[in-house]
């Protein structure tokens, strides 16, 4: 028995988020005028030896992978044979 | 009255650029007249040649030279690459130039995730480049590198082909200081004519400050091309 657990974490809404703002000007002036909004976050993917429970993965990601202060994070366990 | 015409070398300036002064001064050391062209030129100016310099620049964001690739100067360059126009590209000009396609592979972090900033010795592989015609095979050179993200890589296929096709120009001896495959330090494009090495030739070219004075090679290198032209 084991897990994955896929955690996505993006800078918050309401934070300017410079990467994302440097992309989106990019496309602009690569004819992608049309795209409004570039954020960029990250994704990361783990593999879990045994059960792991949802609680526990999100205390993984905001303990370490994602800084709750300015990002959000999403977090999905897989249970896998 | 006499006057000495000085071949034009072009450094272009992204915005984060921070080695496009010591490039320039490179090239004024070896006998050339250096132009400053910015990233939003869209011409070269008629330079002979042209040197995409170390340091940052604002594609970074993305990947290293990611965006700084569609700087309106690097449609001008990619078309007079094609064109043989001698290109080099150091550091993050070695970024930009792989992003660009005018090189194979990517540069990507260093294995053991440090930035690393040390005196390094390189072997000449291949002298078939307007860059290192005054150098010899087999040669070493000790220049600096300093670099977060210096590790070179590309499919097994590509690695393939540049051995083959004698496209690695600079090989790491005494350490690979990022894990580059193959311990390449640099690689050129099929025709020879764009070169790009994430060490910095431009750093060693006077005694004061550098290790060395073996990077100065590479400019008079280029300079004697372009008259021998």
């Amino acid at each position: 028995m084991g897990a994955r657990v896929v955690v996505d974490v993006m800078p918050k809404p309401e934070l300017l988020d410079p990467q994302g703002q440097a992309i989106r000007k990019a496309l602009g002036r690569l004819g992608f005028e049309s795209v409004t909004s570039v954020r960029q976050g990250k994704r990361f993917e783990l593999e879990v030896d045994g059960e792991i429970d949802e609680a526990a993965a999100r205390r993984m990601a905001e303990t370490l992978l994602a800084n709750t202060v300015i990002e959000e994070f999403r977090v999905h366990v897989e249970h896998t044979p | 009255m006499s006057t000495v015409v000085r071949t034009r070398i072009g450094v272009v300036t992204f915005p984060g650029s921070l080695d496009d002064r010591d490039a320039a001064r490179a090239v004024r050391l070896a006998g050339g007249e250096p132009v400053s062209l910015w990233h939003r030129d869209s011409d070269l100016a008629g330079v002979a040649a042209v040197v995409l310099p170390g340091g940052f620049s604002y594609g970074d964001y993305l990947r290293c030279g990611a965006i700084a690739r569609f700087s309106p100067v690097m449609d001008a360059v990619i078309a007079a690459a094609g064109d043989g126009l001698p290109v080099l590209g150091i550091c993050n000009g070695f970024q930009v130039l792989c992003e660009s396609h005018l090189l194979p592979g990517a540069l990507i972090r260093n294995n053991h995730r440090h930035f690393i900033c040390r005196d390094q010795a390189l072997r000449i592989e291949s002298t078939d480049t307007p860059w290192t015609r005054d150098l010899t095979v087999g040669q070493t050179i000790v220049v600096p590198v300093k670099n977060g993200e210096g590790q070179y890589c590309a499919d097994a296929a590509t690695l393939e082909m540049l051995e083959r096709e004698n496209r690695v120009v600079f090989r790491y001896v005494g350490g690979n200081p990022n894990g580059s495959a193959a311990d390449i330090a640099g690689v050129r494009n099929a025709a020879g004519n764009v070169v790009g090495l994430m060490p910095h030739p431009e750093h060693a070219i006077e005694s004061l400050t550098g290790p060395s004075t073996d990077g100065l090679a590479l400019f008079t290198s280029v300079l004697r091309s372009l008259v021998a032209a």
